[in-house]
């Protein structure tokens, strides 16, 4: 560790990719080892321990069984209608409410800016929360309840609010000159103006939505409204792939149960490992707004 | 605001303008936005601050029948229940134990990776490790905890590696509550350790060249150059995190707690948060007591972001306000 440029930074270098490579390899193991037991032979893969570096066989039973269970279809149509709508929603009053706390002529702003930023810090807690989301406002077993109490996250209300904030007001001004009213700047110059921050916007939302699982539990009842993670709770968790199998495409039934597990991780989070290399860039930006925001 | 306004327009401009006309002429000048900002107020008024109206429950012998208009008030006879309770040190103890194992390994580790990264001089195997290491921020806590109940089964792939290196019995490590704080921190880290590095290579990025330069000919070198430039650099982005985190020592992942406990790790496993759930939610139906528990914990939260926010004001002239 002396001089530049001398043998010990040059072992630290090695050392260094070494640990990295090491690292890589820790992170997508696991993800590895679901595929290839997905693929296996549910026999083999039941008499099988430890590591894995291949599929044992080759065998598509137990992506029958997922894709023909209902549960799993149904799970999967409530989630997308609650990552559509929802993030729809969330982005559409998010956007319209960072606009209002950037008008400089509002005299509530600041007023809004406390009662937000409080919420962040103090809320009533899990139980008055449920008792008044459930009965109060009668949202129990609608899926409603899984979009509207989370409507405006106040984390990115923020983030939004200071992104429109560094749009340059001469803009406005001009357009205030030719008679534009505030709806009008909205639709017209900020929208337009603000899509980077959009499509950070929709990736928050809509990662936040498919991953959401604690509220469907607290509010939905019925099975039909059952969005995708609470089903796989119940695939992986409680250890309940009983349905699955009745439905499922026969074969060893002890033994299926084990494959269908790894088949129905891979069928529920390929959609977004597949989506996410495109995206990246839009997350790692709304992680550094965020940070700019402090 | 609007009083001093009105004040000062008497007293040196318009005497006769009256508050109608102010009034008139303040909703005509914003109307659109008082438009807009309908969904904004009444969001926050009814799905954040209508809730806290069931505070009350905390002070009461509340009965569902009755209601919060028609249940006793009992003072704080549920908050002397709940420290009276033999479950109160136990759910402090693995609140405070859960949430400072998680900080004290979680925290540096994406510092450390971000670091490591930031010495890698070859372009593509960089973009390589942060691509990989972002990948498990995106699998949901479901599945990952799935993911865990399947390998850390008896026969799962990680009990058999480590029972096979003599680290561990070949059971149920799930089961098993001496290592359930280890599970939930190393999982936390597996999944989060790349998404963290984002901000502290941005900080990184940021680090003004000349510096290294100026140090480099003063004779530093890397490992001290790394001590004293590129740490203090990012120091103020540091702090800000940590801050963050220690604001939410109370709230730790209970989601990831339900996912991932059992009746045999409740020992070390159940938290606050959990507690109520479980007890509250889950058939007691002893909504006044659980509502207090609620109310002692984002009482201790809101206490500890402010002191957090204190001391880094005092230690470092950074704060959150």
């Amino acid at each position: 560790m002396v001089g530049k440029g001398s043998l010990g930074e040059r072992i630290f270098d090695k050392f260094n990719i070494v640990l990295l490579t090491f690292i890589m390899i820790i992170t997508l193991y696991p993800v590895i080892y679901v595929l290839f037991a997905s693929l296996s032979d549910s026999n083999a893969l039941l008499a099988h321990t430890g590591l894995l570096f291949k599929p044992l066989g080759l065998n598509v039973d137990a992506y029958k069984a997922v894709i023909n269970n209902p549960n799993i279809v149904t799970g999967y149509c409530v989630t997308l209608f609650v990552v559509i709508v929802g993030t729809f929603l969330n982005v559409f009053v998010t956007a319209i409410s960072a606009f209002v706390l950037t008008r400089k002529q509002f005299p509530l702003n600041k007023v809004l800016l406390v009662f937000i930023v409080f919420t962040m810090y103090f809320g009533g807690g899990m139980i008055p929360r449920y008792l008044f989301i459930n009965d109060t406002l009668g949202m129990g077993n609608s899926i409603w309840a899984l979009m509207l109490p989370g409507l405006i996250s106040t984390y990115n209300l923020i983030i939004m609010r200071t992104n429109f904030q560094s749009i340059p007001d001469s803009l406005e001004e001009s357009a205030k000159i030719d008679g534009a009213n505030d709806i009008t700047i909205f639709f017209k110059i900020i929208l337009p103006l603000s899509k980077a921050i959009i499509a950070v916007m929709v990736l928050m939302y809509g990662v936040g939505h498919w991953n959401a699982w604690f509220d469907a539990m607290l509010f939905i009842r019925s099975r039909d409204l059952y969005p995708l993670q609470i089903i796989l709770r119940e695939i992986l968790i409680s250890n309940s792939t009983d349905s699955m199998i009745a439905s499922g495409a026969g074969g060893d039934i002890e033994a299926i149960g084990e494959s269908i597990k790894y088949a129905t991780i891979v069928v529920s989070t390929v959609p977004i490992l597949c989506v996410y290399p495109f995206v990246q860039k839009y997350f790692t930006k709304g992680v550094m707004i965020g940070a700019v925001k402090g | 605001m609007a009083k001093v306004a009105l004040v000062q327009g008497e007293e040196v401009k318009k005497p006769k303008v009256s508050l109608g006309t102010k009034m008139k002429k303040e909703w005509n000048r914003n109307k659109y936005v008082y438009a807009l900002a309908i969904p904004l107020i009444a969001y926050y008024a009814i799905f954040h601050y209508g809730p806290m109206y069931g505070i009350v429950m905390a002070f009461q012998d509340y009965s569902i029948v009755d209601g919060i208009s028609g249940s006793p008030f009992i003072g704080l006879d549920n908050f002397i229940k709940f420290f009276e309770s033999h479950y109160f040190w136990r759910l402090i103890r693995n609140t405070l134990a859960l949430s400072i194992q998680n900080i004290l390994w979680g925290f540096p580790a994406p510092l450390i990776l971000a670091l490591l990264l930031n010495e890698v001089k070859h372009k593509k195997f960089k973009k390589a490790v942060q691509t990989i290491t972002y990948l498990p921020h995106f699998i949901s806590l479901v599945v990952v905890c799935g993911m865990l109940n399947q390998f850390l089964a008896r026969d799962g792939f990680i009990t058999s590696l480590l029972s096979s290196l003599g680290l561990v019995e070949q059971t149920n490590l799930l089961a098993i509550k001496e290592y359930f704080r280890t599970i939930y921190v190393a999982s936390g880290i597996w999944q989060e350790i790349g998404w963290g590095t984002i901000i502290y290579l941005a900080a990184l990025s940021g680090v003004d060249e000349q510096l290294y330069e100026a140090a480099a000919i003063d004779g530093a070198n890397r490992f001290k150059r790394l001590i004293h430039v590129t740490l203090p650099s990012i120091a103020p982005t540091i702090i800000m995190l940590f801050i963050l985190r220690v604001g939410q020592v109370m709230s730790v992942g209970f989601e990831k707690v339900i996912l991932l406990y059992n009746p045999q790790t409740y020992e070390t496993a159940d938290v606050l948060s959990t507690y109520i759930y479980r007890y509250g939610l889950g058939g007691s139906f002893d909504y006044g007591y659980t509502t207090a528990i609620g109310l002692f914990s984002s009482l201790i939260n809101f206490i500890l972001v402010i002191l957090a926010n204190q001391f880094s004001k005092k230690v470092s002239e950074t704060s959150l306000w």
